[in-house]
């Protein structure tokens, strides 16, 4: 069977259905991670907008804590927990009810006073409502990953095919750019934004964020600072929208997002909304200002009109399955995602319910 | 005009040198004997390398301003500067 895609999902499912026993070729037009799972910040997060979203975060993160049991400096890991910031008391209202959310699930969160706050994170503004730690997420560098898993995958016995891009996929099989044709049993299309080009009924689309990373300041910022107000604009909506998020990475290096545009099609930096993404930041964080921004780029993260991925077969087509439209959480979610694809790919029951998810969303049954 | 009888004292590591007025800082270091600007990520020792400003190697914090660069930094009176550091 194929994988087409080999970012943090396909790579992910790859190496799952692998180790399950099935023969698995990987294909990618360029090289693993190369490309969203590069450009995002590698937050390892339980993000709780919906019940379902909180349990395919739990599911992934538990096969995270399996992962970098022995791969931690592979995948430059750090355990710096992201610190929920209120700024005022309607956040705050929020914030509790998120730690009292994932707390009740059994993911680690309390909720922090503002005074606590200032304590925990000594570069935050004065004056914030409070907040919640969450002690347990953490980062990592994920395109380090997506390239260690296709190495597992070949460990495995499995194989790799990339710098190979797939123009169609029939019945069966998959034609590359280059006119060869593959035949195979089941394709697994983890394609992200390129999964419309190939299956035009799924609504894929990229949604663009802007990020910027510092120099060195070693010792400043010890958690994830994301603004409450993070993920509150409503999926399809055009307008920017813009919500502080700063990551400390392991070389001291501040990581700076984040925000949302629909409808744009090209990948250059925008210095206004990359301006307006600083700007929160250093609403929360003002000695950012002082800092040295070495990079700025964007990355087009493949969301859908529910906001919620696509992991599950195609109903008209027999033997092509998705993972795609991760969104935001691709890396966070790639490990939940493998496994509940490799579990209806088996016909076993999975570990959650997949309705939601099912690809037969998007699709009018024409009977 | 620089006055080749005058100098002015700056600190290096808490080291006083005195070099010429208009000396670069790097010229300070090497006058201090201090051959490490600062540590890369996996610790190991940097130095001012290209001298012009582009390596980016020289990078040291000049009165507890992190990543100026040694090479492009004429030294003043009175400046404290600390090398070193996970710049």
């Amino acid at each position: 069977m194929i994988v087409v895609g080999a970012g943090i999902v396909g790579a992910a499912c790859a190496v799952e259905l692998q180790s399950r026993g099935r023969q698995v070729l990987l294909v990618d037009r360029l090289y693993p991670g190369a490309g969203v799972t590069a450009a995002g910040m590698g937050h390892l997060v339980a993000l709780d907008e919906t019940e379902d979203e909180l349990d395919l975060c739990l599911l992934s993160l538990k096969h995270w804590d399996a992962y970098l049991r022995d791969k931690g400096g592979l995948a430059e890991h750090s355990r710096c927990g992201t610190l929920w910031v209120a700024e005022d008391e309607d956040q705050m209202a929020h914030a509790a009810a998120r730690a009292e959310k994932l707390a009740r699930k059994g993911w680690q969160a309390s909720q922090l006073t503002g005074a606590q706050v200032a304590a925990a994170e000594p570069s935050l503004r004065g004056g914030l409502a409070g907040g919640v730690l969450v002690s347990a997420d953490g980062v990592v560098y994920p395109p380090a990953v997506a390239r260690d898993l296709a190495m597992q995958l070949l460990a495995m016995g499995g194989r790799t095919m990339f710098g190979a891009a797939v123009r169609a996929i029939g019945d069966r099989c998959i034609e590359l750019d280059s006119g060869q044709r593959i035949d195979t049993g089941d394709v697994v299309l983890a394609a992200g934004n390129g999964v419309p080009q190939l299956l035009p009924d799924m609504p894929v689309f990229p949604r663009k964020g802007h990020l910027a990373i510092t120099d060195r300041y070693p010792g400043r910022l010890s958690h994830q600072v994301v603004s409450m107000g993070y993920g509150q604009t409503a999926a399809g909506s055009d307008a920017l929208a813009v919500a502080a998020n700063v990551q400390p990475r392991p070389t001291g290096q501040w990581l700076i997002g984040s925000c949302r545009q629909d409808g744009i099609e090209n990948t250059d930096p925008d210095p206004r909304v990359l301006a307006a993404v600083l700007r929160s930041a250093i609403a929360l964080l003002p000695c950012l200002a002082e800092m040295r921004i070495l990079r700025s780029w964007t990355g087009m993260r493949p969301a859908t009109p529910d906001g919620r991925p696509i992991i599950g077969r195609h109903p008209a087509r027999a033997g092509t399955w998705l993972a795609a439209g991760h969104e935001g959480l691709g890396v966070t979610t790639a490990f939940g995602t493998a496994q509940l694809l490799a579990d209806l790919m088996s016909g076993r029951p999975p570990a959650l319910a997949t309705d939601l998810y099912s690809p037969s969303r998007f699709i009018h049954d024409p009977a | 005009m620089i006055q080749p009888d005058s100098s002015c004292a700056v600190t290096v590591n808490g080291i006083s040198v005195r070099v010429p007025p208009g000396a670069s800082v790097a010229a300070a270091l090497v006058a201090a004997g201090t051959l490490c600007t600062r540590r890369s990520v996996t610790g190991q020792m940097r130095f001012a390398f290209c001298g012009i400003g582009q390596c980016q190697e020289c990078r040291v914090s000049i009165d507890g301003q992190p990543h100026r660069l040694a090479c492009r930094t004429s030294c003043k009176e009175g400046m404290h500067i600390v090398t070193g550091g996970e710049g």
